[in-house]
């Protein structure tokens, strides 16, 4: 590995969304324009909308992240320029990495927005702080982007990419805790959301807004959550190979 | 400056080489060597395996069996990554940026200066389009940024996929006399074309049919051998000699 290749990956791909501005717009201006949506939605119920708005702050950079780099990674499969950047002096932690870095900047951005929006405009109050809220939304943007890269490499096209969103990303949102306590669940969905990520970074952001703090169980969320994005970068870079048929 | 294969030393050396692709042998028992220093065509029609020959050469192809070295290296070696200039057949560069951004980003994972950048747009003739976007080119401008991308480090071995299908003649005459230039510099040249044309501009030719060679010799030694003048009805002499 080398940090002149990791920077250079990472500035390249914040140059490739830079070029792209309806796509940067989309990716910071959704998550305040759904939180929007649902301030009014619960108008009549704002105990529910702290309840739901406080960890969805810190989820959105999940599923952004996750398709952004999804098919960011196709691309780079299908237009030739992994097997260019296969046959030159370049690590693939020097890519993983280099992605990691250009969608945690973007991930500061997104989750600090939504939060600003959040708690400025909106009147969303949570127990703990506004800035560790923020710390785990970067941290979840990290989850989407390895989760992305890994399933990246079982798409053949952009169609298919974009379907693994409802495919892997609804399931763990809806059984994550967000929706329905877990322990109301039958039985066989707890085992299942016990072996989904989004359980583990759900659980540590909920802790943050309705307890105030991690606490001894939210420490080790993020610690699940943080081994889980290793392995998913680890099981990444399996796929990206040197060599293919 | 480059540096020089000592004389008498094969640049690339290819033995036993074999691939299959989607169960079909694509490359059969493949024994040839490249010369340092030149220019060497590699034709034939299309289908006909000299891209799964150039992916094996520069590591990106999984092989059944036999050997390919470069530089006297197994190819695909990390060492030989900075020493390789490889130019994919479809042009393989970031559509969303600039030339510049292009060429800039590839020097960096190189570690070439970024003064290379200007350079190689002045050898590919594209000075004027630097600032801009690649998706805004023509098929034939973009070819040669990519062809630029490979010039950048400077390598010692180029592999280069059909680099003047499609350009106008005076371009292509351009980049010939270019290639010939930086074989004179010591680099080794291995440039692929499915025109017979091409092959006039070639130090040496490998002609290869339906994934076999069948010769290696130079532009001369085709000529005399076959007796015909045009490379194009030697190419098909040769063939209906092996048919025989």
């Amino acid at each position: 590995m080398s940090p002149r290749v990791t920077a250079a990956v990472a500035m390249r791909v914040l140059t490739q969304l830079r070029r792209d501005p309806r796509t940067v717009v989309l990716m910071l201006g959704v998550s305040p324009f759904l939180l929007t949506l649902l301030r009014g939605a619960f108008d009549r119920d704002i105990a529910s909308f702290q309840h739901v708005a406080g960890p969805l702050v810190g989820l959105f950079p999940f599923s952004t992240m996750f398709v952004v780099t999804s098919i960011t990674m196709l691309r780079e499969r299908t237009t030739g320029t992994l097997e260019r950047l296969m046959t030159l002096p370049l690590a693939k932690l020097d890519l993983l990495f280099g992605y990691g870095i250009a969608f945690a900047v973007v991930g500061v951005f997104q989750a600090g927005i939504a939060a600003a929006v959040a708690f400025g405009l909106l009147g969303l109050e949570v127990a703990g702080s506004t800035a560790a809220v923020v710390a785990l939304a970067v941290g979840n943007a990290l989850l989407g982007m390895s989760l992305g890269l890994f399933v990246s490499a079982f798409a053949r096209t952009e169609f298919q990419a974009v379907q693994f969103m409802p495919a892997i990303v609804f399931p763990q949102l809806l059984l994550c805790g967000l929706f329905v306590a877990r322990d109301q669940m039958i039985g066989v969905l707890q085992i299942v959301s016990d072996t989904m990520p989004l359980t583990y970074a759900f659980d540590a952001l909920n802790r943050v807004t309705s307890e105030g703090s991690l606490g001894a169980r939210g420490a080790l969320d993020v610690a699940v959550v943080a081994a889980v994005t290793v392995l998913l970068l680890a099981a990444g870079a399996a796929t990206l190979r040197r060599r293919t048929p | 400056m480059l540096a020089r294969v000592a004389p008498g030393e094969t640049a690339i050396s290819v033995d036993r080489l074999r691939v299959r692709r989607g169960g079909r042998p694509v490359l059969r028992d493949l024994c040839f060597s490249v010369a340092p220093g030149r220019v060497t065509g590699l034709l034939g029609p299309s289908g006909c395996g000299k891209t799964t020959l150039m992916r094996a050469i520069v590591g990106v192809q999984l092989v059944e069996s036999g050997g390919v070295e470069v530089l006297g290296r197994p190819a695909g070696s990390r060492g030989l990554r900075s020493r390789i200039g490889y130019l994919t057949q479809a042009p393989s560069i970031y559509r969303d940026l600039s030339v510049l951004e292009n060429l800039r980003f590839f020097a960096r994972v190189l570690g070439a200066p970024q003064s290379r950048a200007e350079e190689v747009l002045e050898t590919v003739a594209l000075r004027e389009q630097a600032t801009q976007t690649i998706s805004h080119l023509s098929g034939g401008q973009q070819a040669r940024v990519s062809l630029a991308t490979a010039l950048l480090g400077e390598p010692e071995v180029l592999v280069l996929d059909e680099p003047t299908v499609g350009l106008d003649p005076v371009l292509r005459r351009d980049l010939w006399a270019t290639f010939a230039e930086l074989a004179r510099g010591g680099a080794t040249l291995l440039v692929s074309s499915h025109v017979m044309e091409e092959a006039e501009h070639c130090d040496e030719l490998l002609l290869m049919r339906d994934g076999e060679l069948l010769a290696t010799e130079s532009p001369e030694q085709l000529r005399a051998r076959t007796g015909r003048h045009e490379l194009d009805e030697a190419f098909l002499a040769l063939i209906e000699e092996g048919e025989r």
